[in-house]
């Protein structure tokens, strides 16, 4: 059999060996107990295991036979502002409140795309706070201050 | 007779003004997002799942059953019109729905897809009435060794319908029971896996989980190349379907209905089987199977029958065992568990209302959609004229405030990035998002079972092949497991998915 190897596989089953070895030591730090009276440490510490195996199976399978899988681009301003504006989001949302905290995640937000222009893109943010506050604070009682302590004195 | 005393009940409390507004909410939601692709229901009844906790239990659940069933319609419209199936299971519908619309039948298309899909909902909402309390039933006589076997076959199962390598499915969902664990142990209280974070102490939330996985995750693939979309489309005209084309679909109807409602019990996606398995099989009985490609209505007909059924059975395991068939059902398991219900076989009996308001509100949701859908077409069509630009920031931004507003706790919305970073790679590399969340939200019940079951037979491993119920149902994953490993089935497995041309 023809040799593929498939670099997708092989980080797919690195990640997954990777967090199962995590959670397998984190494990041996609790009470293991005994199958008749397992301990908290006992049934991650298995799947764990099982994990770890299954990634060591899959980095294997993509050494030898890997999937024809293709990896395409990876936009990263999209991921990075995304992840950025959900941090953002959760950081400020008590500090700053609820109104500057949605706006500056909107505007983070539609910058995670490439072709949006700024003028676009703060229409829409100020459109989608104004949306949020009419869906959440005044449809939903959400009980949130619209500006937070950072900016109330 | 009880059955009928039930629906009675069931219609009597789907029927309350404010239920139905709920029911109707839902299924528009459910449209609009079947309609715009790039949104899938996952993703939106996570983020609605804390919207829903300021209302009656009766109304959320209505509410966000017909937001699922709502997206299969809307997924059958893009689908049909411009060739884009916005939902997986509509994917069969556009072979012969968009080549139909291209000769200028869309009405006729979209008619006999939304006739279908109401007749098969109303058989499906029936079967759901008759076959639930038996089940619920023999499933209060299950031990925590059942239990756990069930829980078993439910995730193997979930393998053999996923698509791609049954290898990483499996640990997708090793993962995702792993994740399940971080948390206060159920027996003994110790916090595990918390790194000292207090927000962990109950655990990851699983809300934040799905919003990552199936909307952040989805997000970044659809940005990994943008492009507008042509929301070039042909006026509708001529709804009804002729006499000819009424007597055609019939078969292929009730046949997909059958097969639909069956294959809707499966766990993993027996919706998205079953609109695949009922094309073909019409294909295959069809005396002119050459017309299938070229705008056979037959091949409309019976795979929206078949997944529209599929998609009201799917509630089957869910509400008489508490297992969840697929994504959409694990997340209306936190829609009960929020409003103080354990799904399981007991809510029937405990709460009545509740059980049969939502299987009558499902009829009554198809009802609104025939109604709603087909007269407001071209609504439906104007909204793919919306650009992704402004679609995705408002999915990121009502993720991180519904996220929020679940636990007003800021940890739950980092989680969400860290999950929507962590699938997308994991997707990229050719895994399926769907078995991380199942075993995710099945792994506490695996292992309280696991050790349950354990204590009780004094540590004897062997209970689980002893008793009858358990050691059947692990044959049964033991067989599915084969299945989806088997190099020489899984070729037939792919088949399956592979569209016919």
């Amino acid at each position: 059999m023809e040799s593929r190897r498939s670099v997708p596989d092989i980080l797919a089953g690195a990640i997954f060996a990777g967090i199962g070895l995590t959670f397998v030591v984190a494990s041996l730090g609790y009470e293991l107990g005994t199958p008749l009276r397992m301990g908290p440490g006992y049934f991650p510490l298995v799947v764990g295991a099982i994990l770890v195996a299954l990634g060591l199976g899959v980095v294997v399978k993509g050494l030898v036979a890997g999937e024809d899988i293709t990896w395409g681009s990876v936009p990263w301003r999209s991921v990075v502002m995304i992840v950025a504006a959900l941090i953002f989001f959760g950081f400020t949302v008590r500090r700053a409140g609820f109104l500057p905290a949605t706006f500056v995640t909107a505007l983070l937000t539609a910058f995670a795309s490439s072709r949006i222009k700024p003028v676009t893109a703060v229409v829409v943010a100020a459109g989608l706070t104004g949306l949020s506050v009419l869906i959440f604070i005044v449809g939903l009682q959400l009980r949130l201050p619209l500006f937070g302590p950072w900016l109330t004195f | 007779m009880d059955l009928l005393d039930n629906l009675a009940l069931g219609l009597e409390t789907a029927f309350q003004f404010e239920n139905v507004l709920y029911c109707l909410l839902g299924v528009v939601l459910g449209t609009a997002v079947g309609v715009l692709p790039g949104i899938g229901p996952t993703a939106t009844i996570a983020m609605l799942l804390p919207i829903t906790f300021g209302l009656e239990p009766v109304a959320s659940l209505i509410m966000l059953a017909g937001i699922y069933y709502g997206a299969q319609y809307g997924g059958s419209t893009t689908a049909i019109l411009i060739n884009l199936p916005g939902e997986s299971s509509a994917a069969v519908t556009a072979i012969d729905g968009h080549e139909m619309a291209r000769q200028g039948r869309a009405g006729h298309a979209l008619a006999a897809a939304a006739l279908g899909s109401f007749f098969a909902g109303t058989v499906a909402t029936v079967v759901l009435a008759v076959f639930a309390p038996p089940l619920a039933r023999a499933a209060l006589e299950f031990g925590s060794a059942e239990y756990f076997s069930l829980v078993v076959l439910g995730l193997i199962a979930s393998i053999a319908l996923a698509r791609g390598s049954a290898l990483k499915a499996l640990a997708m969902i090793a993962l995702g029971v792993l994740l399940g664990t971080v948390g206060q142990d159920i027996y003994t209280g110790t916090p595990r896996f918390t790194l000292g974070i207090r927000e962990l102490f109950g655990g990851l939330d699983f809300v934040s989980v799905a919003v990552g996985v199936f909307g952040v995750a989805e997000i970044l693939r659809n940005l990994e190349n943008e492009q507008t979309r042509s929301a070039f489309v042909q006026r509708v005209k001529n709804l009804w379907p002729s006499r000819d084309d009424l007597r055609r679909i019939v078969g292929p109807v009730l046949r997909g209905t059958g097969l639909g409602s069956a294959l809707g019990v499966l766990p993993g996606g027996g919706h998205v089987l079953a609109a695949f398995a009922s094309y073909s099989v019409e294909k295959r009985l069809s005396r002119t199977p050459e017309r299938f490609g070229h705008g056979a209505i037959e091949g409309v007909a019976a795979p929206e029958s078949a997944n529209n059924a599929a998609a009201q059975t799917s509630f089957i395991p869910l509400l008489t065992l508490g297992l969840p068939a697929h994504p959409v059902m694990a997340l209306m398991i936190g829609a009960f568990i929020v409003q103080g219900i354990t799904p399981g076989p007991n809510v029937i009996n405990e709460q009545p209302a509740l059980f049969w308001g939502l299987i009558a509100s499902m009829w009554i949701g198809n009802l609104l959609l025939v109604m709603l859908n087909l007269p407001l077409i071209g609504l439906w069509v104007k909204m793919l004229a919306i650009p992704y630009q402004w679609l995705f920031p408002a999915i990121v931004v009502f993720a991180g405030i519904g996220t929020f507003s679940l636990n007003f706790n800021s940890f739950d919305v980092y989680a969400v990035a860290v999950f929507g970073v962590l699938g997308y790679v994991l997707i990229k590399c050719g895994c399926e998002p769907a078995p991380l969340l199942l075993g995710f939200v099945l792994g506490p019940l695996l292992e309280e079972h696991l050790r349950r079951a354990l204590i009780i037979s004094r540590g004897d491993a062997s209970v689980f092949f002893t008793r009858p119920i358990s050691a059947v149902l692990l044959a049964l994953a033991v067989g599915a497991l084969v299945i989806s490993v088997l190099p020489a089935i899984r070729r037939k497995r792919e088949e399956v998915f592979v569209e016919d041309d």
